[in-house]
């Protein structure tokens, strides 16, 4: 099977600091990757050069494209990349403001993909905008309020519908339940974990919540100051953790 | 002839603009950066018009300045004023006289021809502004044409308004590539965009110019189901009883009284002096005086 996403020695300095150095990894479709580690440990410079935001200093990220097979995403041209940006991949940001447009209404937010795609009738751009807030549980009354009026849950509820609302195949998700509050968190991860198995979505998702992970992930990847020092199944790294810093993070889970 | 270098500006600063204007020509829609001049008037009053006009002038030229369709504006009067005092430069406020036209807000409803040029006054010549505020990313947005943001503007006026509410200022895609703010004309307008004349677009304080060729593909952006409609007030001009020309309305009185009239004064000048006369006008020759 051909891997949807091809990671080798991605590299990534600040300077004389290091992001992210050495990562390798394939990414097979309908598969979601856990990211883990401490702030600070090149969790998110890793996912931005993975979702083009960043250019690596070193390696190579493949993706499997629709028409052209695999194909280089750091070299390939900038249209090229945005053009996967809006189509093929999915970014759902820590911060739901850094993903919506606050001063566009829900609908124009989730149509906004659509209208990049070039849907140019107005009817179906509403009603597919009505099915996804329908999908990520935001009523259909709340179309034409901006996000502004939003909870934060619902916001972020809002950025992952704007985000999968043009069928992507590959989601990045960073910290997608940073910041939210534990019920709020709970019902955010069930709609992903139901949305990410009925359209059978690949995704990577940084995070420094074991919980999350252990929802949601198939493989976990764990990172401490820029080098990925275990990698495996995740109930497997989470109950058989091998080296010290993950034992540490494992067993540094408050238990209530 | 006067004091001033002709129509004010030195020849170094002229043969710039000129340049811009060749390259908005060539790549129409395109906004092209130029170094603005301080002008003797302030922001917003047509610096990037006068600066065009100044740059195409020359002394054989007919000027003529518009203002909201009207000649006879502070605004369309200084300016004319100022092409007088620094080119000496015939004016005129029939538009099949000149030449040259300086228009705010309006194109005239006469058609323009091949050997006129249209000069419009630009406020923000970035159609993608009030959506996106990174000059940076919409610079891209344009070389890569990505105007999806574009549509969300009209999906959210449809959403708010039931329909697509903008009145002015009606975005347009030139010859199939750049989407243009065509300066705050009103969408009744905007079919007149594809005309036998030059348009150049001069915005000074934000230092752009930008141009239409002559018959030039222009379209306005809209939806499969809500097609682009050029708008007017239901009504004929209450003065010369024009049915399609674009209407000031006018508030006479505090009793409800209010008339409908052409906002193109030359138009609706030149229509009475041939004897229509709208409901509420009078002859042309009486009220001459």
């Amino acid at each position: 099977m051909t891997p949807l996403l091809q990671v080798e020695n991605i590299a990534k300095f600040y300077g004389p600091r290091i992001g992210c150095t050495d990562v390798s990894f394939d990414l097979y479709p309908g598969e979601v990757m856990g990211i883990v580690g401490e702030s600070g440990s090149g969790k998110s410079t890793l996912l931005n050069c993975l979702a083009g935001h960043l250019t690596p200093d070193r390696g190579v990220v493949r993706f499997d494209t629709r028409s052209e097979g695999l194909r280089d995403t750091i070299t390939m041209s900038e249209p090229e990349r945005r053009m996967l940006g809006r189509t093929d991949w999915a970014f759902v940001h820590q911060h739901a403001r850094d993903g919506l447009r606050m001063n566009v209404s829900a609908g124009g937010n989730v149509g906004e993909r659509l209208m990049a795609v070039n849907a140019r009738h107005y009817g179906e751009i509403r009603a597919e905008a009505i099915d996804w807030l329908g999908r990520v549980e935001i009523t259909e009354d709340r179309i034409d309020d901006r996000p502004t009026a939003f909870s934060g849950g619902m916001q972020q509820r809002l950025q992952i519908a704007r985000n999968l609302v043009t069928g992507p195949r590959l989601v990045f998700m960073d910290e997608p339940t940073g910041g939210l509050d534990v019920s709020v968190q709970a019902r955010l991860l069930d709609l992903l974990r139901g949305l990410v198995r009925e359209m059978n979505l690949s995704a990577i998702i940084v995070t420094h919540d074991l919980a999350v992970v252990r929802l949601l992930a198939d493989r976990l990847m764990v990172m401490k100051d820029g080098h990925v020092i275990e990698t495996g199944l995740t109930d497997q790294v989470l109950d058989d953790p091998q080296h010290a810093y993950t034992q540490l993070l494992v067993s540094s889970v408050l238990q209530v | 002839m006067s004091d001033y270098n002709f129509a004010y500006l030195d020849e170094q600063t002229k043969r710039m603009i000129r340049r811009a204007i060749l390259k908005g020509l060539a790549i129409p829609g395109y906004q092209v950066p130029f170094a603005s001049r301080e002008m003797p008037m302030p922001y917003g009053w047509g610096t990037g018009g006068v600066q065009v006009s100044a740059a195409v002038l020359t002394p054989d030229d007919t000027f003529k300045v518009i203002d909201q369709g009207a000649d006879d504006t502070t605004n369309a009067v200084s300016i004319r004023r100022f092409f007088q005092k620094t080119a000496g430069v015939a004016v005129t406020e029939a538009t099949s006289q000149a030449s040259v036209i300086q228009t705010r807000h309006r194109i005239p409803e006469e058609d323009l021809r091949a050997d006129q040029i249209l000069v419009y006054q630009v406020p923000i010549p970035e159609p993608l502004r009030f959506l996106e505020p990174s000059e940076v990313e919409t610079r891209k947005m344009h070389a890569l044409e990505e105007y999806g943001l574009m549509h969300v503007k009209l999906y959210e006026d449809i959403s708010q308004h039931g329909d697509i509410a903008t009145a002015y200022a009606y975005p347009v895609k030139v010859e199939g590539r750049y989407v243009m703010d065509p300066s705050p004309i009103p969408k009744f307008d905007n079919p007149k965009l594809e005309m036998a004349g030059i348009q150049l677009f001069g915005a000074g304080r934000e230092q752009r110019i930008y141009a239409i060729p002559p018959y030039t593909q222009v379209v306005s952006l809209d939806f499969d189901d809500y097609p682009f409609q050029p708008t007017k007030a239901d009504h004929a001009c209450d003065l010369c009883g024009a049915q399609d020309s674009y209407l000031d309305e006018l508030i006479v009185d505090d009793e409800g009284g209010r008339m409908f009239m052409c906002s193109d004064t030359d138009y609706c000048a030149t229509r009475r002096k041939q004897g229509h006369v709208g409901a509420q006008g009078v002859p042309y020759a009486e009220d001459a005086a």
